[in-house]
């Protein structure tokens, strides 16, 4: 039932690609512990909005909680979208960001049905790794970290 | 970090932001920085409510930070006892409060008309709710939630009819299923013509090192889920201790008459978990999930046409509104509790409130006359449910005498000796013996968890203690209570968070202290709510103890007046209150 917390070290081992799935959304409830973590272990900040997972309410707690969290494409629309080449789609699949080229236009958070692109105070795009930070905060079974087969 | 107090102005309209670092560094945050502001803010004799008491929010230097600091407390003077008003909610306003960059909030004054507050970080505005005023609680947050900004990550408070009313015991709901029960903070509300709140923030917060912070973080989360907390919270919740009590002759039942509930079983923890629980929730920031929402089913119609509601559901309702009336189904319960819900009002003191009145109906007391032919009687959840619908109304002089709170109306109508209050707040439900009368009567708040006298009277029951060991105790935990309570953290994980704990996490964010600072910050905080209390009348060595207590088996066997009497001699000693 509870994470495991050292996932978190693991990760950096491994070398295969992997991908976050929300397995179970309809067991969430609402810690938002995943958002935390995630932005924790990337940014180093305590913030709901620095967070690439989003734990979202529909209707208030009363209602059924909506877990968004990119979905690791294999041909990403996101990175399609990017004009500059900023966000790149890698060989293996990941897709990578480079801040660096990135002039902010948001067109990658629209080309995202999902959601999972929100756009930060910086006006650079908020973009999952597929660390599994949050996987490892999640007590409920919610999240999984997938190996990707090539 | 952040250490400012929004201060809000309901008379004109006017908010402003002060830093008050020296507050904050002197008293942590929390009940800490509550008790001060409101001792700056509440002059001695302050009418609870009128435009010049005070509401206090306040947040501490973890909340957010860190797992399960997840609470928020609200600091008044309570219009049900005329002394401290203090009462803990969860949900999301503490992370609410700290995105929005705020610590602390001080509400003043009163609106001219039904108003609500909203606040978007440093952006206040007080918002007309004529509309919505004599709505219930929880379709004021649906409506609220139309309105305004910040879906998923906002606060929502509100308080329903009773609170409007007046009723000395009305409480306000917080994210729906948490609550500012206790002590009548509702009233407050109503009496200001404050209808709801709002917070919301899109601010973050740093930490001075992210790996240390991230290493404490992942230290605690660990040490939290793999306590037994986690299990006991998580799994069937607190009503599990439905079934423990009363095999420990520790429920009270039928108005504290009896120890044990010979029904018991049919609203047992594990009764309601099997039958009607349908999902758990977590307030932000806490991995244990104890939130217990029960699916309540009933037809209306016998062609198959159903109403259903989510009723949250925990101990301390099971009792009050359960055994403690003799109610045997987990229906009525959950019935009666989704009345309290949509009224706004504290459950615990709405049902001692009834079995006092039902009681005193069985005495003679009272008769149809007072209660407008509503029958008080065990069991009989249609008539509870009625008649707190008129304790709310309220439609005559008695059920205006139920809607100030047990005492009162036990003071006007007879039958004080089982009128189940001390220091004039209805009791928890707990008859385990002497440490839980006591640790009510003595603390800050009048609250069992003030204290936990009912877990000491459980642990004498395995290994036995002496008077002068149960007042240490209870001494012990009102003082770190406060530190804790400053933070402000969920007591169902205080055990995770032990001194040295504490001092790991307030380093993280930069705050330094040593064991000594924690320990003298909790004996201030209680000395200065005890002056606090006593400049507003409350005398310890004149409170009045029902009867009752002493004629009903508790866990530790009948309660001798004497062992209470040489309990609270040893507190005022050990308190240097007096020559013991
Ligand atoms: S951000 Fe959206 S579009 Fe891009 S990979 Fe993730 S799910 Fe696909
Ligand atoms: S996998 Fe990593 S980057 Fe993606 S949401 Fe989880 S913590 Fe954030
Ligand atoms: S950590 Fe898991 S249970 Fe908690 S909010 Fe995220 S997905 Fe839901």
């Amino acid at each position: 039932m509870v994470g495991n917390v050292n996932v978190e070290a693991e990760m950096k081992e491994q070398k295969k690609r992997r991908r976050l799935k929300v397995a179970h959304p309809e067991r969430c409830i609402g810690c938002l512990g995943c958002m935390f973590a995630c932005s924790r272990t990337r940014t180093g900040t305590v913030s709901l909005q620095n967070s690439a997972i989003k734990v979202q309410t529909q209707g208030g707690i009363e209602g059924d909680f909506r877990v968004v969290a990119c979905r690791g494409c294999d041909d990403a629309p996101c990175a399609r979208a990017c004009p500059v080449g900023a966000l790149e789609q890698r060989p293996d699949g990941a897709v990578v960001f480079h801040k660096d080229l990135c002039t902010g236009c948001g067109s990658c958070e629209k080309a995202c049905l999902v959601g999972a692109i929100t756009m930060g105070k910086d006006a650079k795009p908020i973009k999952c790794i597929h660390c599994g930070a949050c996987v490892a905060f999640c007590p409920h079974d919610v999240l999984r970290l997938e190996e990707v087969s090539a | 970090m952040l250490r400012k107090v929004l201060y809000i102005d309901l008379s004109s309209r006017e908010s402003w932001i002060e830093e008050r670092q020296d507050l904050f560094e002197d008293w942590m945050g929390g009940t800490g920085v509550g008790i001060k502001l409101l001792q700056e803010e509440c002059p001695a004799g302050t009418d609870p409510l009128s435009p010049q008491a005070p509401i206090i929010l306040s947040i501490g230097p973890l909340n957010g930070f860190f797992p399960v600091a997840t609470k928020t407390v609200a600091t008044f003077k309570s219009p049900l006892t005329g002394e401290l008003g203090e009462s803990y909610a969860g949900g999301r306003l503490s992370l609410a409060l700290r995105f929005a960059g705020h610590e602390a909030v001080v509400i003043r004054g009163r609106a001219e008309r039904p108003a609500y507050i909203s606040i978007n970080d440093a952006d206040v505005n007080v918002k007309d709710a004529t509309s919505i005023w004599g709505i219930d609680a929880q379709t004021t947050g649906v409506i609220l939630r139309e309105h305004e900004t910040g879906v998923g990550r906002r606060s929502i408070i509100r308080i329903g009819p009773a609170g409007e009313k007046l009723v000395r015991f009305a409480g306000v709901v917080v994210d729906t299923y948490r609550h500012f029960g206790r002590l009548g903070l509702g009233a407050v509300f109503g009496s200001k013509m404050l209808k709801a709140l709002v917070v919301s923030g899109t601010e973050h917060a740093d930490v001075p090192d992210a790996r240390r912070y991230r290493e404490v973080y992942s230290r605690l989360y660990s040490t939290i889920v793999k306590t037994d907390v986690m299990e006991k919270y998580h799994d069937i919740g607190t009503s599990v201790n439905i079934n423990v009590l009363n095999w420990l002759k520790g429920l009270p039942t039928k108005n504290f008459i009896l120890s044990s509930f010979s029904e018991g079983e049919k609203i047992s923890g594990e009764m309601f978990a099997d039958n009607y629980l349908f999902r758990r929730l977590s307030c932000a920031g806490c991995p244990i999930g104890c939130v217990h929402i029960a699916a309540l089913k009933s037809a209306f119609s016998t062609h198959h046409e159903f109403e259903l509601r989510k009723v949250s559901y925990d101990y301390e309702p099971i009792y009050s509104l359960g055994s403690n009336l003799g109610v045997s189904t987990a229906e009525g319960i959950l019935r009666l509790i989704d009345v309290c819900e949509r009224m706004g009002m504290d459950v615990m003191s709405a049902g001692v409130v009834l079995s006092w009145a039902t009681e005193a109906m069985e005495r003679g007391l009272i008769t149809t006359k007072e209660t407008m032919d509503i029958p008080f009687q065990w069991n009989n959840v249609e008539g509870y449910s009625r008649a707190l619908e008129s304790i709310v109304k309220p439609p005559n002089e008695f059920y205006s005498a139920l809607a100030m709170g047990v005492d009162y109306a036990a003071k006007k109508y007879g039958g004080r000796e089982f009128a189940m209050a001390l220091g004039k707040n209805e009791v928890s439900g707990y008859h385990t013996g002497p440490a839980s009368i006591v640790g009510q009567l003595v603390g800050v708040r009048h609250s069992h968890l003030d204290n936990a006298g009912y877990s000491i009277d459980q642990k004498a029951a395995k290994r036995s203690m002496d008077p002068e060991m149960m007042v240490d105790e209870i001494i012990k935990e009102d003082n770190s209570r406060g530190v804790f309570n400053s933070l402000v953290g969920c007591l169902f994980a205080r055990g995770v968070y032990t001194e040295e704990n504490i001092i790991d996490a307030l380093g993280a964010v930069g705050i330094t202290k040593t064991k000594d600072d924690l320990q003298s910050l909790g004996r201030r905080i209680f000395e200065e709510k005890y002056k606090f209390k006593i400049q507003e009348g409350f005398d310890l060595s004149h409170a009045h103890i029902p009867k009752r207590f002493y004629e009903t088996v508790s866990t530790l066997g009948i309660v001798a007046p004497e062992t209470i009497e040489e309990m609270l001699r040893q507190y005022k000693k050990k308190r240097g209150w007096g020559p013991g």
